[in-house]
């Protein structure tokens, strides 16, 4: 076994839904002779040529809609949004189409495409190149909405998602493209709508997704060290959303903190945060906490430590949750005390 | 380059009262069989519109946008493709819609408001009516690369107003057909106004079929009220697209009678001289003109095309008269091909509704 990247296993699974359907085709801005910018697309020209794996003129709007009309046609593409906050000129596409079109005709057309976005932030990127846009997707019904954590997740779910027969929203997390792993490709993990347990612990419950999942998993060790026995939960896919898993978890737990990278208001940890006291209030020990950026646009590179949530962040907020027997107005706060 | 030039006048076969221009233009004149089926179907299609509008002030519509005026163009464009080709229309080609056969019940679902899309786009070639303007000339496109890559044959024809040529979709459209050599025909229904704003507000272009000349799309002008010359321009443009050479774009100058919809007032933003002006163009009208000039239509046969047109009408409304069968539950049926845990749970909670407070 030989350790793999995310960004190889990503790669790895568009070579293997080119190779095994002609009906795939991959497209978007400099994913041919360059490989992508983040070459998660690397060879794919050279192996299927031009036909198959192309370079369109620079317009999202254009890519996603043009994407519209191969599926129309029968095609499955797999489009390239360079960056996340590239992807804003298609969202009317995607808002108003993508999401829709099986809805509109009533189940008489579908839309089996996937918008592949590298997405979130942690590399230093210059103004527009990270932003954590997961809840505007999420919160558009018609979408699937996916980000892997690992490196067998990526590659599995950027399969699953091109054989799925509606649009997925597949958010790739910058961070984790170099990150490695040993697995051995191709290979099949959880369906989408699964969220996966990646440690189990009895005192709480940290609910993670994408590029929060690590930050969960570094605080459970360091939390262990303080006595906490975390039991960390990878949602995997945002959309479908996995109550099932998450209510078990947290009934045994009796505690719950959602950690996410993005803006805490209106985002997908207040989702979970209200799902889950909906569903575990009575075996709840203290109230659900969000562990999230702050509310403010994407900073620049310098100062994007302080935006997002690390370790430390996650253990303040277990501090907190010790705090069950009396009210603590900071239980109020988003983000970390007020 | 010059292939790329649009006539600097629209294309226009007959005067505005129907008689032959003098000086024909180049492209080939369509066959007297054809514009007498044309002829028909802008009668039946203006009959369709005049009582869809009806069914408005009777509460059975919640808007209609009209197409009277715009016949030529509508039934044109329809006649200009073939059943295999796609057709990708906007909320305001119901006239195109019942021409291409599709059910007049079906077509009025959107503006009726029972369902987004009533008809089987994939049974017809129609994709759904498109509200968002532009966003449509994208789908177009990728499907008209779609079939020429698998070499079908078949072409698409995407509808467009004056106003959505100011979008951007628009021109990425053009841009990504004209890269890809999409077969695609975008027909721009020039009606002067958008909503209330007028052509001069929306573009300072010498036309909007000069448009095509930035991304190399080749482009024409038509007098969109002269049904003859709509179907000789579309009929070479869908030959155009067919035979492999890229895109085309078609501006047809015409002028919607009636409001924007049943819900504007037209005659706050424009005189009534100019909607008389355009009346004196009347597409139906200038065809019958020329037909009869021609011996292909008798008074009986206009007689016979009205009470077909009166047929059409009557059991339209009836059936409109009934209230459509309405499914709570397909709320919940088409949003995913397989609903998500929590879609099964707010179906079970408007089944319990339902069975609370029918």
């Amino acid at each position: 076994m030989a350790p793999t990247t995310m960004a190889q296993a990503l790669n790895t699974a568009l070579r293997d839904a080119l190779h095994e359907d002609d009906r795939v085709l991959v497209f978007g801005e400099d994913v041919g002779a360059l490989g992508g910018v983040f070459r998660i697309t690397d060879g794919l020209t050279d192996k299927f040529g031009d036909e198959r794996c192309f370079d369109t003129p620079l317009a999202e709007a254009g890519i996603v809609g043009f994407a519209v009309g191969l599926a129309m046609g029968g095609f499955r593409p797999v489009v390239e949004m360079q960056f996340d906050a590239f992807a804003y000129p298609a969202f009317e596409q995607i808002a108003s189409h993508v999401a829709k079109l099986r809805n509109r005709t009533r189940g008489r057309l579908s839309l089996p495409l996937v918008i592949r976005i590298p997405y979130a932030g942690g590399i230093g990127g210059v103004e527009h190149h990270c932003d954590s846009s997961e809840a505007y997707y999420a919160h558009t019904p018609g979408l699937k909405v996916a980000t892997p954590a690992t490196v067998a997740d990526a590659y599995s779910m950027l399969r699953e998602a091109i054989a799925d027969p509606d649009p997925v929203v597949f958010l790739e997390p910058k961070k984790l493209y170099w990150s490695k792993s040993d697995v051995d490709l191709p290979l099949r993990t959880e369906p989408f709508g699964r969220a996966a347990v990646r440690r189990e612990g009895r005192d709480a419950t940290v609910v993670a997704y994408g590029p929060a999942v690590p930050v969960a998993l570094a605080a459970a060790d360091a939390a262990a060290g303080e006595g906490w026995d975390l039991e960390v939960v990878d949602l995997r896919t945002i959309v479908p959303f996995d109550d099932e898993t998450v209510t078990a978890s947290v009934r045994r737990t009796g505690r719950c903190v959602v950690v996410q990278e993005a803006p805490g208001f209106a985002g997908v940890g207040a989702e979970v945060a209200a799902r889950v006291q909906e569903r575990c209030f009575h075996s709840l020990h203290a109230p659900v906490l969000r562990v999230s950026g702050f509310d403010v646009p994407y900073p620049p590179p310098m100062l994007e430590h302080h935006h997002l949530p690390g370790v430390d962040r996650v253990l303040d907020a277990l501090d907190r949750l010790q705090r069950d027997d009396e009210p603590d107005p900071r239980f109020l706060a988003v983000g970390g005390p007020a | 380059m010059a292939l790329l030039l649009p006539s600097a006048e629209p294309v226009r076969y007959l005067t505005d009262t129907g008689t032959p221009v003098t000086d024909p233009p180049a492209y080939p004149v369509p066959d007297l069989d054809l514009l007498v089926t044309a002829y028909r179907k802008m009668v039946v299609g203006r009959r369709f519109d005049t009582q869809a509008t009806a069914l408005t002030k009777q509460g059975r519509l919640a808007v209609y946008p009209s197409s009277h005026g715009q016949e030529a163009c509508q039934v044109g464009a329809v006649l200009a493709v073939g059943a295999g080709d796609w057709l990708f229309p906007t909320y305001r080609e119901s006239v195109a819609l019942v021409t291409r056969g599709v059910d007049p019940v079906e077509v009025l679902s959107l503006l009726r408001g029972d369902a987004h899309c009533g008809y089987d786009p994939r049974a017809h070639h129609v994709a759904p009516q498109c509200t968002p303007l532009a966003t449509q000339t994208l789908h177009a496109t990728g499907l008209a690369y779609a079939e020429r890559r698998k070499g079908s044959g078949a072409i698409a024809l995407a509808f467009i107003g004056d106003g959505a040529t100011s979008e951007g979709d628009f021109h990425e459209a053009l841009n990504f057909a004209a890269v890809f050599r999409a077969p695609v025909v975008f027909l721009v229904q020039n009606n002067r106004y958008a909503i209330s704003v007028p052509l001069e507000r929306q573009s300072a272009a010498p036309s909007l079929a000069a448009k095509g000349i930035g991304y190399g799309v080749p482009a024409e002008q038509v007098d969109g009220n002269d049904p003859v010359a709509v179907l000789a321009v579309l009929t070479a443009a869908v030959a155009h697209a067919r035979s492999g050479a890229g895109p085309f774009l078609v501006e047809a100058h015409t002028y919607r009678m009636d409001a924007h919809t049943n819900a504007d007032d037209a005659t706050r933003y424009r005189a009534a001289a100019e909607v008389d002006e355009w009346r004196r163009r009347d597409p139906v009208a200038r065809l019958e003109a020329y037909l009869r000039g021609r011996g292909a239509l008798t008074d009986a046969d206009a007689s016979e095309i009205a009470a077909e047109a009166e047929e059409y009408a009557a059991a339209l409304r009836a059936r409109m008269n009934a209230d459509p069968d309405l499914t709570p539950t397909d709320l919940f049926d088409h949003v995913y091909a397989e609903p998500t845990p929590q879609l099964r749970e707010q179906r079970a909670t408007l089944l319990a509704e339902l069975v609370e407070a029918p």
